[in-house]
């Protein structure tokens, strides 16, 4: 849903889902991930819809997403990082014995 | 001299004189002018560089690669690179979640703030704060308007200065206020193609603001609103007396619906940009327990100040547009005069010099609140934007109540914002209400027939950003307030340790 008008120089590889996605060193991981043509990044907790970033300056929390299994992070505050693991969340996050909640 | 560049939360130092949250223009310039008093300063600010919002990625962007940004863009380098080359400690990627003012009864207590930087929570100590937290987009919403696909137009614009990425597909900009046109020349720059740009400016407000007109034609505006005004009229396709107007999809944008001139049109978009201008980013003020008062021009609520920006919590002001919208320049300006106030408070500097340094930049302040009331009476929302009808819209995102639940509840007596909240849990997910406080408190002053400022807004607490509780029970701990929890004293007790539950 973002188009790059401007190629990324110094590039970085993480995964989205499983999936490669390519971005530019210095990049937040959410412009990054729509600029890889990703376009839900979480299914709402209430209606189950898909939300995907609003704001892009860590006001709306839409752009949560999971980021090295620690959940509810804003995609749009995060820096990507060559390796990062990143998951999108269905509905509210879970808790577990060792997610240090 | 060089910032010193604070990466994790062990850099901190205990105690500074002066913390400044938030690295935009009216943060910055606070930071240069006190750190050039001699003051030891800290620039806390979530994003990873300077520039706060309107200059963002300012010192990563050039204007051979972006000209696109325009020229107003690029006059944050100055204050970004003086920034750099000051003396204080800066925390980029950095949350504060809480900030508790001075107390009275203990004269050298300052305010403290809670920290969290790469998963790491600190408290630091300040003699003196100001809040530099800028603004945000007022919410718009509509129906449809949760759906992917659907930004604000701010969000465009950051996506312009961060990735130099424009939106993809057919483009339909909606709202109204300076900012939309800003983005529309922004993109067409850049060169996106804007399918339509959908103006809901309220035409009933445009006598209201001639009264305001003489004074924007002395004001620096208004030239360059006029060029900007041209430029997108000659190159996009402008509707306005835009109402009514809702988004629709399976599963994300495909169509924008709404009246104008009294006809229903449907227009294809895969990209929809809101816009209802800005208001001040209050949550940090209001949780510090900052008395928050409304202004009724320019609708929305913000901390009372002084003229120096000092809230009613001690030690803590608040400077630029989390204070009132006035603009970057402006934002500069309350920077530096905030900042040489408060030197005087904690007594860095003496009267003579605060009073000095204050002169010219007072001055230079009014200059540019010239020109606002025109803009602010000019773009005031019309009301069914800031109070929705259609019962379906979502008011609150996150906890996805409805504009027509909100008014049963209203209907069923709900005293105020924060009844609604327990009522309903609006406002009580992740966002903490930033994205529906101002909705529920104009539906609520709509269905009453009162001014919002006697409506209020939703009561906040810290912390004001989610953090892990990890985060906060790894939080270093005084000795009395290990005594107050375990019953016993520090040195018999060690955090390994598992304790019992009561
Ligand atoms: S997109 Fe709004 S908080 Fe990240």
């Amino acid at each position: 849903m973002l188009l790059r008008i401007r190629d990324a120089v110094d590039k970085v590889t993480f995964t989205f889902d499983g999936a490669a996605v390519q971005a530019a060193r210095g990049d937040t991981l959410a412009a990054a991930l729509l600029a890889a043509g990703i376009d839900t990044f979480r299914i709402s907790i209430v209606g189950r819809e898909p939300r995907a970033p609003y704001c892009l300056m860590g006001v709306c929390f839409e752009c949560l997403v999971t980021i090295d299994d620690i959940q509810n992070r804003q995609s749009c505050l995060v820096e990507v990082q060559e390796g990062m693991v990143v998951t999108s969340q269905n509905g509210a996050r879970t808790i577990g014995r060792d997610d240090g909640l | 001299m060089s910032v010193r560049l604070i990466n994790e939360a062990a850099q901190f130092a205990p105690k500074y004189d002066l913390v400044v949250v938030g690295a935009g223009p009216a943060g910055l310039s606070a930071a240069i002018e006190a750190s050039a008093s001699g003051a030891s300063v800290l620039v806390v600010d979530e994003n990873a560089a300077p520039g706060g919002q309107i200059y963002r990625a300012i010192t990563r962007n050039a204007p051979e690669r972006q000209p696109f940004l325009g020229v107003d863009y690029w006059k944050g380098r100055e204050i970004a690179e003086s920034f750099l080359q000051s003396p204080a400690d800066y925390a980029p990627a950095t949350t504060v979640w809480s900030l508790n003012p001075a107390t009275t009864e203990d004269a050298s207590a300052g305010p403290v703030l809670g920290v969290t930087l790469s998963g790491v929570a600190r408290t630091v100590e300040a003699r003196a704060v100001i809040l530099a937290t800028g603004a945000m987009e007022r919410p718009m919403p509509v129906p449809g308007w949760t759906l992917p696909g659907v930004m604000s137009a701010g969000a465009a614009q950051i996506a312009l200065k961060t990735v130099s990425a424009i939106p993809k597909g057919r483009i339909v900009l909606a709202g109204c206020g300076p900012l939309l046109y800003l983005l529309a020349a922004q993109l067409i720059e850049a060169g996106a193609d804007i399918e339509a740009l959908l103006d809901t400016a309220d035409k009933g407000q445009r006598l209201a603001a001639l009264r305001h007109l003489p004074d924007f034609l002395r004001s620096p505006y208004w030239l360059k609103g006029l060029a900007l005004l041209l430029k997108v009229l000659f190159r996009t396709k402008v509707v306005t007396g835009v109402t009514a107007l809702s988004i629709d999809g399976d599963r994300k944008a495909e169509s924008v619906t709404f009246e104008a001139g009294h006809r229903r049109q449907k227009i294809p978009a895969d990209c929809v940009l809101l816009h209802q201008g800005v208001i001040p980013g209050i949550n940090l003020a209001s949780a510090a327990g900052c008395v928050i008062e409304w202004n009724d021009r320019q609708r929305a609520f913000q901390p009372r100040t002084d003229p120096f920006g000092r809230t009613t919590a001690p030690g803590i002001l608040v400077a630029g547009d989390g204070a009132e919208i006035a603009g970057a320049q402006h934002a500069a300006a309350a920077g530096r005069i905030s900042a040489a106030a408060t030197l005087e408070d904690i007594g860095i500097l003496s009267n003579e010099a605060a009073a000095s340094r204050l002169i010219a930049v007072v001055r230079a302040r009014r200059n540019y609140l010239r020109g606002r009331a025109f803009l602010d009476t000019l773009y005031l929302p019309a009301q069914q934007f800031r109070a929705p009808t259609q019962p379906e819209t979502i008011v609150c995102r996150c906890e996805e109540v409805r504009a027509g639940r909100l008014r049963e509840a209203i209907a069923l007596g709900a005293l105020g914002p924060n009844q609604l909240k327990t009522f309903l849990r609006c406002g009580m997910g992740p966002c903490q209400g930033r994205m529906c406080a101002s909705t529920v408190t104009e539906i609520m002053a709509t269905e009453h027939g009162l001014s919002p400022a006697e409506i209020g807004t939703y009561r906040l607490r810290a912390p004001v950003k989610p953090l892990r509780l990890a985060e906060l029970a790894a939080l270093p701990q005084t000795q009395d307030a290990i005594f107050a929890v375990t019953g016993r004293e520090a040195t018999d007790y060690s955090p390994e340790e598992k304790g019992t539950t009561p």
